[in-house]
């Protein structure tokens, strides 16, 4: 089984993240880069899939020279080989951009199964799955707390509000995976040695034949018009309990018409 | 007056609150037209989107809509959007709500914007960004906007509206029924509300130390008719079900009310609950990052605190 698993290299929430004055985009010089928690129970469960049914599987990353670091941490958890798309153009895509271009690599370097977590932790959209399901004309396996494969066929059980619905699809498919699917593994010593071996192909927009038109800030579907730091919340009333802090908060609850 | 389409979230009939929050919403922009999508269309479900002010109900109550992920609903609201061209779309920002509104802005060619927390003139949307860090105001450039509106965003208001039905055929792609749901399974959450959904939620973390001591922060929440969310440290530890955590990689809420009991407020939960209206911290650490967002705070042991407020709310009823 060929699969690719997409990898995002986010700033790191511990960080202060900020957004550029200049083109109101992502300021990845201001924080360090990190590999997306989410995306790292997706490599996680790639190799688990890989482990049961062979294969192979391929770190797919969209985004500045700078994502390399992510790349290999995810080869150094034991993917096979990466695919790094990179390009100026690329600069200030939003998610229908970012779907399209990631499509269309997906297309030219082929999948059976394609596997992400299910947002970012930077952008927050939880659409990109969905919507590369949509330019591939896949089965969408998304919000996935269980995959199984059996040949060509594949299950998930995608949580919803009330549960969850088991989903049925053949591949090839695109599967997003919540949190807690399983464990991620910690790269090995001798995984992290490895990962500096692995093939890493980059590629620019040409050479994966995604058009110019169709990406970066200026081919944006939409734009920032302004922001702003929030505005710090109102100082609370910060009260100690002397025995009676919970009549104090009701009093506070009633205050406020919630009691 | 411009249609503006929101697709009516339900279950087992009853149209959800966050549908009557989008029509309130949706009234203040152009004229809202409701879209139910799946079977269980009633009477009932008729007479609450007109109450909302749903001038028009379009109605596709095919079962095969619900029997595949997502797509054939995006197909739904595709062939609205090209058959009426309304000014925007308006969705839910639930999970599955935004990925309907990510493959409908591919199949229209529009912008789409998540998580928004406003929408004003010229369909230009709040949202709060890093963790409640940064505010912005977007807007789609190209397309129909279509927005997924985060719940809890606006107060329903019951303002009427014609309510005229209008059944819609719809026939879907085979790609559309490429994913299809074999089985439902429920899980039981109790008479609680839905966390996202919830006008009220009451948090627990590290502080509450167990599982079983998760029963005081559920007898609180249903005091209050709350749900019952929790942090990372919480569920990590297994105290608490995974699907119930609020936080960065978890679930976002923006209630009216956010009552955090035991949580110290780092980063990764503050991005799941930051845009609360009213925020209520109960802990022993004064330095805990969390009084730094709280309306009202009580530094003090929850043990104490917590069954006291329950007592005093029910003494109140």
């Amino acid at each position: 089984m060929n699969i690719v698993v997409c990898v995002k290299q986010v700033p790191d929430t511990a960080t202060e993240r900020k957004l550029r004055s200049d083109d109101k985009t992502l300021d990845r010089d201001a924080a360090d880069g990190v590999v997306n928690e989410l995306d790292e129970y997706a490599v996680e469960e790639a190799l688990r899939l890989k482990e049961a049914h062979g294969g192979e599987v391929t770190v797919l990353t969209m985004g500045p020279a700078k994502a390399t670091e992510t790349i290999r941490k995810a080869l150094a958890m034991g993917a096979d080989k990466a695919v790094h798309l990179s390009d100026d153009a690329l600069h200030g895509s939003d998610a229908l951009s970012t779907s399209y271009a990631l499509a269309e690599t997906l297309k030219k370097i082929g999948f059976d199964l394609v596997i992400l977590g299910s947002e970012s932790t930077d952008a927050r959209t939880g659409v990109l799955a969905a919507m590369l399901a949509e330019r591939l004309g896949a089965p969408q396996l998304t919000l996935a707390n269980k995959v199984e494969v059996d040949g060509s066929a594949i299950t998930i059980q995608r949580v919803t509000d009330y549960g969850y619905d088991r989903v049925e699809a053949s591949l090839p498919a695109v599967v997003s995976v919540v949190e807690k699917i399983n464990e991620p593994r910690y790269p090995s010593f001798k995984g992290i040695m490895a990962a500096k071996k692995k093939p890493v192909e980059s590629l620019a927009i040409g050479d994966a034949e995604i058009s110019a038109e169709q990406v970066g800030l200026a081919s944006a579907w939409s734009e920032v018009v302004e922001f702003a730091a929030a505005p710090p919340r109102a100082a609370g009333t910060v009260v100690k309990d002397e025995g009676d802090g919970g009549v104090k908060a009701a009093e506070f609850l009633a205050s406020k018409k919630f009691v | 007056m411009s249609e503006i389409l929101v697709l009516v979230e339900h279950a087992d009939g009853d149209v959800k609150k966050v549908t009557l929050e989008l029509l309130t919403l949706a009234r203040s922009l152009g004229e809202p037209s409701a879209v139910w999508a799946g079977p269980g269309y009633t009477d009932a479900a008729k007479a609450r989107l007109a109450e909302y002010g749903a001038a028009k109900i379009y109605v596709a109550s095919s079962e095969e809509i619900v029997d595949h992920v997502v797509a054939p609903k995006a197909e739904l609201l595709a062939k609205l959007v090209s058959d009426s061209s309304p000014a925007a779309v308006l969705v839910a920002a639930t999970a599955e709500g935004k990925e309907i509104a990510g493959r409908l802005a591919i199949k229209t060619d529009s912008g789409v914007i998540t998580d928004a927390v406003g929408v004003s003139e010229g369909f230009v949307a709040d949202q709060s960004i890093f963790g409640g860090g940064v505010n912005v105001r977007s807007r789609v450039t190209k397309g129909t906007p279509i927005v997924a509106v985060r719940p809890n965003s606006t107060a329903p208001v019951a303002e009427p509206g014609a309510g005229a039905e209008e059944k819609v055929e719809i026939a879907l792609s085979d790609s559309a029924r490429a994913a299809k749901v074999v089985e439902r399974v429920k899980q039981e959450r109790g008479a609680r509300p839905e966390l996202t959904e919830a006008a009220i939620v009451v948090s627990g973390g590290r502080g509450v130390g167990s599982g079983e001591n998760f029963a005081i922060i559920e007898k609180l929440a249903d005091s209050l008719g709350a749900a019952v969310g929790a942090s990372r440290a919480a569920t990590d530890a297994g105290w608490y079900p995974h699907q119930f955590q609020v936080g960065q990689t978890g679930k976002t809420v923006s209630p009216q009310l956010y009552i955090a009991t035991g949580i110290s407020g780092a980063i990764q939960h503050r991005a799941g609950m930051q845009t609360s209206k009213t925020i209520v911290v109960i802990n022993k650490d004064p330095e805990a990052p969390i009084f730094e967002i709280a309306d009202f705070g009580v530094v003090g042991d929850l043990f104490q605190v917590v069954p006291q407020l329950t007592e005093e709310i029910e003494k109140r009823k």
